[in-house]
C-alpha cells in the first residue's frame, strides 16, 4: 500500500516458518451450519492445508482476505483445504460465512491460545485484555510441514496472494 | 469424555449450547462413560438442516451411535436407549 506515510511496523517474532512443522492444536471448527472440535492434524490427513489467521470477523482485513480467497478458490483446482482462524465466536463465524458467501470452514480460538504457541500474537492497542493472531498464511503438508509462511509485519498487512498461489502450484 | 474426536467416539450428539434437553443427555453419557463427539448448531430451528439430513427431524438433541447402528432424537428417547443399551442391568 503507497499512503504517502509509514504505517506501523509490528514487533518481530519467532514463529515457525517454511521447513518447519507447525504446532498441532484442536478447537472448534465452524461450517455454515455445525461446528466440532477437530485438530488440524487430522484435516491435514486428508489434505494440504491452507491455515489463514485474520483479524476478528467484521474488521475489514478479513473481508477483504476471505473476499480475494473466495475469489481466488486455490481449492478448486488444487488438491487443497482452506481453513481460516480468528478469536470470534462460531456464531460470528457461522455469519461470516453467510456474509462471505465462501466455502470454507473456521476456528474459533478466543482465547488466542493457538496464535500464542506460533508466535503470531497482536495485542491490540486501545483494547484491553484483547489479542488476536497476526494476519499469517501457513500452507502446511499432511505432516504439518510448513512449505510456505507469511506474517504481517506491518499493520495493517495484507498476504502476497500471487506469492500464495505459486506456492500452491507447487504442491 | 467430550475431548474424543469423530473418529474415536463412537457417538456423534448433536446439540444446541446451553439447551437444557441436551444437557439432559450428556449427563447420562457421562454417568456411563461413554465417548462422544459433539456438533453443535444453529440456535435457529429453520437454520438445522445438517441435524434434519442425519435424523429426518431438526429438533435436538439428536445421537448418532456408530456402535449399534442408532439415530434418534428427542432427549427422552435418549435417555431411555441409553440406559438399555449401556446400562448395567444387561
Amino acid at each position: 500500500m503507497d499512503l504517502g506515510f509509514d504505517v506501523v511496523d509490528l514487533p518481530e517474532t519467532d514463529h515457525p516458518t517454511e521447513g518447519d512443522e507447525v504446532p498441532d492444536f484442536t478447537r472448534p471448527l465452524v461450517t455454515d451450519e455445525q461446528w466440532e472440535d477437530v485438530s488440524l492434524s487430522q484435516l491435514a490427513a486428508d489434505r494440504p492445508v491452507l491455515l489463514v489467521f485474520h483479524p476478528m470477523d467484521g474488521a475489514f482485513p478479513s473481508t477483504y482476505i476471505w473476499n480475494e480467497l473466495r475469489d481466488r478458490a486455490f481449492d478448486a483446482d488444487h488438491d487443497l483445504q482452506v481453513v481460516g482462524l480468528s478469536i470470534s465466536s462460531p456464531y460470528e463465524h457461522m455469519s461470516l460465512i453467510d456474509e462471505r458467501g465462501m466455502e470454507y470452514a473456521v476456528f474459533s480460538d478466543p482465547q488466542n491460545g493457538v496464535a500464542e504457541r506460533y508466535d503470531i500474537v497482536n495485542d491490540l492497542d486501545g483494547m484491553t485484555g484483547v489479542s488476536e493472531p497476526l494476519p499469517a498464511v501457513f500452507l502446511v503438508d499432511e505432516e504439518l510441514t510448513i512449505q510456505y509462511a507469511w506474517v504481517a509485519e506491518e499493520w495493517p498487512d495484507f498476504p502476497d496472494y500471487d506469492e500464495v498461489a505459486e506456492a500452491v502450484d507447487s504442491i | 469424555m467430550s475431548e474424543a474426536t469423530e473418529e474415536t467416539a463412537p457417538i456423534t450428539l448433536y446439540r444446541l449450547q446451553a439447551c437444557p434437553f441436551c444437557e439432559r443427555v450428556v449427563r447420562k453419557l457421562d454417568e456411563y462413560d461413554l465417548d462422544y463427539h459433539s456438533r453443535f448448531v444453529e440456535p435457529m430451528h429453520s437454520d438445522r438442516d445438517v441435524v434434519k439430513r442425519v435424523s429426518g427431524s431438526r429438533t435436538v438433541p439428536a445421537i448418532v451411535d456408530d456402535e449399534t447402528g442408532v439415530t434418534m432424537s428427542e432427549s427422552a428417547n435418549i435417555v431411555e436407549y441409553l440406559d438399555k443399551a449401556y446400562g448395567g442391568d444387561n
